[in-house]
């Protein structure tokens, strides 16, 4: 990622974690993440998502909101988005989410855009970046489903590894492959990447 | 005329009473004088005319739109706040009646109470004109007709109008030669009741004069006053912090809604200080509620905002917009009721961060992409509209301009740069046509190519070319960056 914010790769592998159905997902952006990576755009996001988008300017102000979206059960996820590293995400932040998420049963992920693997207590610490697509089977030049690598590095309980997640988009379903050494994909790991925290 | 006056001067342009000046509503040929002020009286303007032709007899009128609901609504407003003098009134056309039996007393006698209703009307800007008589009918004429704050007065050399009858009555009376109600109360009643079998209630000449000499009763239904939800707190000792008393005020005032069966959707809590400042902080729901714990926890952030200068002795808490809300059955299951919990996550997220802050993406009926998504009320329903084609999961606010390093005529560019770093075109599917929307956009708007772009390292881009190079709309076609793919 490396601060360009052009890589989706972990918005569509937290989209693909998200549960469907009727209840919706509180989306909580601060003002950097949305000039830099673009709004969720729902015709993208898939059919019969409802989102519940919360625009804010300053990331404690998200911290703020997720942690008042996650005293509310009826939501399907909390998803907030915080650019770099500002000081108001330190451990305690990112403690009162965790515990929170658990003690309400909703899955709460934080999507770091270009900030560094620092001090957090997220229970799963994911860094996500984008591979090349799966070949179309229609058309040889176009890129077929999509592909991320896929890094647990962190997690209270299970095995952390690296894998390539391959989306199937017409069955919705993420299968997960060991990764393959591939050079490209550990220049975009070494450049920062992004972190997916539940 | 007097309302429209005094909105005038609060806004800081005060007409001049020199001037002729009309206040104008749209009529079948053409807008037709609603009212008049003095000056325009006194240069012939007659309620009623064509504005065009009082435009002829006094070139210098000036003409504005009337407002008939505000002054319903005024009027409506006026009627209750007059219960001040007796329990029942009763808007009744352009004024309102009073029925001030057994209430006169208490004003010092009825010649007083009539002089202290016209200086409080006047106190508010207003002029009236005032009567008083046994009978409904006799002090509508009396008002209208007959003689300045008449009481009890003569009403036989009053006009047949009077009688609150139609225009078409009234001119068909005056044809008659029966010009007065004493005319028409000598006329035998046989006759009269005969000629008009089968005029309506309000037209018939007869009943409208046993109306108003009492032979008919005519008993006043007074409206109820809307109900006013509020709930005080009056202190012995000036306090600094509502927040002690924050929680027994959403009690009284939840068991007040309860009992009525409404919920609020807007709260104003009202703090008066000692030294005569009164501070009001307002908070709105999105969904009508009478929820003590939620209410209340509306106000927790928002009580530090007061300045309590020395104190203040009395919180008072209403509820100024209400809906109804009934009882519903809670889950049997015992779990929690999903659209209540979302509605309560709504207000308070709204009540932290502002209620623009908050939204839900709806898909709207268009082709371009950023017009195909609206940002609607959070509470609204979303309307589920599958994508026909495929669309990106991000979509950036304004497109951002690439350079091309090196362009293929028919395709995505092969190599372009992108916030200062370069991207070397792997794959791409493409390109998809969209052309401007000519009814909402600008001539000269250039159509669009969007292509899906993939780099070297993966990541995908939605990329489109603005215009072609001949068509003839501005010079070589730019390029646009516009959203990501997961």
């Amino acid at each position: 990622m490396a601060g360009s914010g052009g890589d989706a790769g972990a918005i569509g592998f937290v989209l693909s974690n998200l549960a469907a159905g009727p209840a919706p997902v509180l989306w909580i952006q601060d003002r950097m993440s949305r000039r830099e990576t673009g709004r969720p755009y729902l015709a993208g996001l898939g059919v019969g998502r409802s989102v519940l988008m919360l625009d804010l300017s300053r990331p404690a102000d998200v911290l703020i909101a997720a942690e008042e979206g996650l005293r509310c059960t009826a939501l399907s996820a909390v998803v907030a988005e915080i650019w770099g590293d500002p000081p108001a995400l330190n451990f305690t932040a990112t403690k009162r989410l965790a515990l929170r998420a658990e003690a309400a049963g909703v899955p709460c992920w934080l999507i770091r855009h270009g900030g560094t693997a620092d001090l957090s207590a997220a229970r799963d610490r994911w860094r996500v970046g984008s591979r090349p697509s799966a070949p179309d089977p229609d058309d040889a030049c176009a890129p077929g489903d999509p592909r991320w690598r896929v890094e647990l590095f962190r997690s209270r309980d299970k095995q952390p590894g690296i894998w390539v997640a391959h989306h199937d988009r017409a069955a919705d379903r993420v299968g997960l492959s060991a990764a393959v050494p591939d050079g490209a994909v550990e220049d975009i790991a070494g450049a920062g990447g992004q972190r997916a925290v539940r | 005329m007097e309302r429209w006056k005094i909105s005038q001067e609060r806004a800081g342009n005060a007409p001049s009473d020199d001037l002729p000046q009309v206040l104008m509503v749209d009529g079948p040929h053409g807008p037709v004088v609603h009212a008049a002020n003095r000056a325009a009286h006194l240069a012939g303007v007659t309620a009623g005319a064509r504005v065009v032709d009082m435009r002829a007899l006094s070139p210098a009128l000036r003409v504005e739109y009337a407002d008939p609901g505000g002054d319903r609504a005024a009027l409506d407003r006026l009627a209750l706040w007059a219960r001040r003098w007796c329990p029942w009134t009763a808007v009744d056309g352009q004024g309102f009646i009073l029925d001030t039996t057994g209430s006169d007393h208490l004003w010092g006698g009825e010649p007083a109470m009539l002089a202290e209703i016209e200086a409080r009307l006047s106190g508010l800007g207003l002029s009236a004109r005032l009567a008083l008589a046994p009978t409904w009918g006799a002090a509508w004429a009396l008002a209208r007709f007959g003689p300045v704050r008449a009481i009890c007065g003569d009403t036989a050399p009053l006009p047949v109008a009077g009688l609150r009858l139609g225009e078409d009555t009234a001119l068909l009376l005056h044809r008659l030669g029966l010009k007065t109600v004493g005319d028409l109360a000598a006329v035998p009643r046989l006759a009269l009741a005969r000629r008009f079998a089968r005029a309506d209630r309000g037209d018939n000449p007869l009943l409208r004069l046993d109306q108003m000499t009492g032979h008919l009763p005519e008993p006043l239904a007074p409206p109820d006053a809307p109900p006013v939800f509020r709930a005080d707190a009056r202190l012995a000792e000036p306090i600094f912090d509502a927040a002690h008393h924050l929680p027994g005020l959403c009690d009284a005032l939840c068991a007040q809604l309860a009992a009525s069966g409404q919920g609020a959707r807007r709260l104003r809590l009202t703090v008066y200080r000692t030294d005569g400042e009164v501070a009001r902080i307002e908070v709105a729901m999105a969904a009508a509620s009478r929820d003590a714990a939620h209410l209340g926890f509306l106000f927790r952030d928002r009580l530090e905002k007061i300045d309590p200068g020395f104190g203040f002795d009395l919180i008072s808490l209403e509820a100024p917009v209400t809906e109804v809300l009934c009882l519903v059955q809670a889950n049997l299951t015992g779990g929690t009721d999903a659209a209540l919990e979302v509605s309560h996550l709504v207000d308070r997220l709204a009540v932290r961060f502002g209620a623009s802050a908050l939204s839900r993406p709806v898909a709207r009926a268009s082709h371009i992409p950023e017009r195909a998504e609206m940002r609607a009320a959070p509470l609204e329903a979303a309307v589920l509209q599958p994508p026909l084609t495929e669309r990106p999961a991000r979509l950036l606010d304004h497109p951002e301009e690439i350079r091309v390093l090196y362009a293929v005529p028919e395709g995505p560019p092969a190599q372009f740069v992108w916030r200062r770093q370069t991207h070397r075109t792997v794959r791409y599917a493409g390109p998809e046509r969209i052309a401007p929307e000519w009814w909402q956009d600008q001539p000269g708007t250039r159509l669009r190519d969007y292509f899906k772009v993939e780099d070297q390292a993966g990541r995908r881009y939605w990329l489109y070319r603005e215009g072609l190079h001949d068509d003839g709309r501005g010079g070589d076609p730019r390029w646009f960056l516009h959203g990501m793919f997961v």
